[in-house]
């Protein structure tokens, strides 16, 4: 598991019925390309998150797939429809098999 | 202007024949339209380390983004879902050298388009 | 000689210089660039300033006779010595310095006297580019600047006094300090106030603040870290519509993004009325309309002062009148409040100020697109120092002229080379690294889209020549780079020894470019300067 990973996210407290809303995530990881050598000249093994998605109350909001070319401390913006209360469940899917994840309640009003 | 002489710009060989391999998978061979995309991107990279890229595609299913002229052109694939607000979503990328950025939507009714967006890598330096 | 002056400057009167018909119901004063230049200076406009792509012949791509053609002036005139290089040196002895913020200071006494409320829109580059302003991290000219009380600006080199410094003074200025287009980078939030609204006339004006787009580029970004620039067009449109929305009758968009940036700009987002442009030192006599919108060019250090009214009816500008002030420093009266004030921030540094370090033979000056006496002088300076085959000057636009048989004090000297990232650096790069480095510089001052060039001039080369044909691609402008010392074309395997100064790369190291150029002066006692022939250029 890469060290000190963290993870944050701006999502909206409250939102009205149906609409729709700017989340932004972020997470802190150094997303080695594996295509970078060490000091010794031997290549630095691939080791990035590759997968990211948000799900509400079960119903997919985005879902990415993501390649070395995706910056450190990997940022993602995009809008979600609220259609009622529930949780925003953001997943991160790291190369080591890790699982980072982080949810955000809603209500409406 | 330049005294960034720490930097190596050398822009690796544009890997077009894996560009056009990543593109057909995506597409499974369907023709490219253009227009009802939109790429927003710096003309001018801040870092090329991490460039700021959106996409904005009205009714698409997915947004694969590329960098034409990394040794590697795969950058990113979004799926929206059901809850999508919007098909829009921006994130943060690593250009090897100036080139292209290539964001391809799969529609609604399963068809393609494209736009490219050319963002300057410097070395920098300077001032009025 | 003499006589010549004082008939010259007779016929020039404050009353003439001063000397408008308030109209409208508006008032504009635009001042920018001044680059901390507080007392009256020198300052030479360009004799080669090229326009690639649309703005090609276009001002402010204009220069000497064709300038003077195209707005009907006539040579040996005050305005011919004050827009255009010719005869700069003779006409300089009969018209005097240009600037001074306590002339400024007496225009501004007589604009508000004719129209209380006039707005005063300071654009940025402001508060760097004198030893004072290096001494106190621009505090000297916040507080001068503060006595003049503008109403807005918007910034460039403030953010290489570091970031801390900058939310220092920004926190104590009374009036805001603004950038639409500044961004805080770890969420893409904005990070300064975009606009702020005036009631002037019975009508309200928005003005939107616009910094350099390309400071992390072209500036050390690990000094502001974590903020993000950039051109912005859609966020530009955003806030323009948000302002109309909000009701205003005059949009106003007082930016540092450079005169071809801005004029691209124009074209693309629609709703805003008049640019007050900066940061590529400009300075036009008259308006450029662009669509509905009018660019103001303002000129640098303090030479100018623009007044624009406008007559602003129900959202329209039904129209307007518009004056560049020449600041002709032995015609308008220093205000003597203003005058004191900048002499008690000059004391505590009197005596480094006036140290005399040598004398120059030449004219020494700086704008130009690929060369200047003051960067060849550098160039020299690095070369025997620092014992470099070829040197490398920055094409920064800063930095008023010294003429032939004038003095070089120490002011001088930091007039030309005042920053916070001074080190001159020595190190070995390939034929090859120098081609990249000249290809990527020249890329950035003529790639035809505005929208990719940063605005400053060339890099000064010293100890090689080269041709550029600025017509073509990135990767195909420089060619027949040649070492003078040799005569030999230059190797690209080969490895050359090369100084320069202010990289923008953390950790930098050398002594500061001002104690190199020092040594160097001292050493010549007089210098003196050749014409640089050693760049060919082409494709014009
Ligand atoms: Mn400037
Ligand atoms: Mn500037």
């Amino acid at each position: 598991m890469a060290e000190g990973v963290r993870a944050r996210v701006k999502a909206p407290a409250t939102a009205a019925a149906g609409e729709s809303v700017t989340i932004k995530t972020l997470i802190s990881h150094p997303m080695e390309s594996g295509q970078r050598k060490d000091g010794d000249g031997n290549p630095i093994p691939r080791a990035i998150i590759n997968r990211f998605t948000c799900v509400f109350n079960g119903e997919t909001v985005v879902d990415v797939m993501l390649e070395p070319a995706i910056s450190t401390n990997p940022y993602f913006e995009f809008e979600a429809t609220i259609p009622e209360a529930g949780d925003m469940v953001f997943t991160w899917y790291d190369d080591d098999g890790s699982v980072y994840e982080e949810t955000k309640s809603i209500a409406i009003g | 202007t330049g005294t960034g002489f720490a930097v190596a710009l050398a822009l690796p060989l544009p890997a077009r024949a894996a560009l056009e391999d990543t593109i057909a998978e995506f597409t499974a061979g369907a023709a490219v339209g253009e227009g009802g995309i939109t790429l927003t991107a710096p003309e001018i990279a801040e870092n090329g380390n991490t460039v700021p890229v959106e996409v904005d595609a009205p009714g698409a299913v997915a947004v694969m983004l590329l960098a034409s002229g990394n040794p590697s052109p795969d950058v990113c694939t979004f799926s929206f879902g059901s809850l999508a607000g919007a098909q829009r979503a921006s994130t943060r990328i690593r250009l090897a050298g100036t080139q292209d950025v290539i964001a391809i939507a799969k529609m609604g009714d399963g068809s393609f388009t494209r736009t490219q967006s050319t963002v300057k890598v410097t070395i920098g330096g300077c001032g009025g | 000689g003499n006589w010549a002056r004082i008939a010259a400057q007779q016929a020039l009167t404050q009353d003439q210089l001063l000397q408008f018909d308030t109209f409208g119901n508006v008032t504009l004063i635009h001042i920018t660039d001044i680059h901390a230049q507080m007392r009256p200076v020198w300052f030479r406009e360009p004799e080669v300033n090229l326009g690639v792509g649309a703005a090609n012949g276009l001002p402010p791509h204009v220069t000497g006779h064709d300038f003077l053609n195209l707005f009907n002036l006539r040579p040996g005139t005050p305005e011919a010595y004050a827009l255009t290089y010719q005869d700069f040196s003779a006409l300089a002895r009969t018209y005097g310095r240009m600037g001074g913020l306590d002339r400024v200071a007496t225009v501004l006494a007589a604009i508000r006297a004719d129209r209380p409320d006039a707005l005063l829109l300071d654009g940025g580059d402001t508060w760097h580019g004198s030893l004072t302003a290096h001494r106190t991290a621009g505090q000297d000219v916040v507080n001068v600047m503060n006595a003049l009380a503008p109403d807005a600006m918007t910034s460039h080199w403030e953010f290489t006094f570091g970031l801390a410094r900058v939310s220092e003074i920004v926190d104590s200025l009374a009036f805001p300090f603004l950038g639409a287009n500044i961004f805080d980078a770890e969420w893409d939030e904005p990070a300064y106030d975009p606009f702020k609204m005036f009631e002037r006339g019975g009508a309200k004006i928005a003005v939107i603040g616009q910094a350099f787009p390309y400071l992390p580029i072209a500036n050390p970004k690990w000094m502001f870290p974590g903020l993000s620039f950039g051109v912005r067009e859609d966020r530009m449109a955003e806030v323009v519509a948000e302002v109309r929305a909000a009701g205003a009758d005059l949009v106003v968009l007082l930016s540092h993004n450079g005169f071809d940036v801005d004029r691209k700009l124009a074209a693309q987002v629609p709703g805003i009325d008049v640019i007050l442009t900066g940061h590529t030192h400009d300075a036009l006599p008259e308006p450029v309309q662009v669509g509905k919108t009018m660019l103001i060019a303002s000129g640098s250090n303090g030479k100018f002062v623009t007044r624009l009214d406008l007559d602003v009816q129900g959202g329209q500008v039904r129209g307007f009148r518009h004056k560049l002030i020449p600041i002709f420093a032995d015609v308008i009266s220093p205000d003597p409040e203003i005058a004191a004030l900048i002499e008690a921030e000059r004391a505590p540094f009197r005596d480094e100020l006036e140290e005399v370090l040598g004398t120059t033979d030449s004219l020494l000056y700086r704008r130009g697109n690929f060369n200047g006496t003051w960067d060849d002088l550098i160039c020299n300076a690095l070369i025997d120092e620092r014992e470099a085959d070829i040197a490398l000057s920055p094409g920064f636009r800063w930095g008023p002229s010294l003429l032939p048989g004038d003095p070089i004090t120490r002011e001088d000297l930091f007039n030309a080379t005042s920053m916070s990232y001074p080190q001159a650096y020595r190190t070995e790069m390939t034929g090859k690294m120098l081609h990249t480095v000249l290809e990527d510089v020249a890329d950035n001052l003529f790639h035809p889209d505005p929208y990719y060039q940063q605005g400053g001039d060339m890099v000064r080369v010293g100890g090689m020549g080269y041709r550029i044909d600025v017509s073509r691609p990135q990767g195909r402008r420089i060619t027949d780079m040649t070492l003078l010392k040799t005569g030999e074309a230059l190797d690209p395997a080969k490895s050359y020894v090369v100084a320069g100064w202010a990289s923008v790369n953390e950790g930098t190291e050398g002594p500061p470019i001002w104690e190199v150029v020092e040594n160097h002066i001292r050493r010549q006692g007089t210098v003196r300067v050749d014409p640089n022939k050693s760049v060919q250029v082409t494709g014009a």
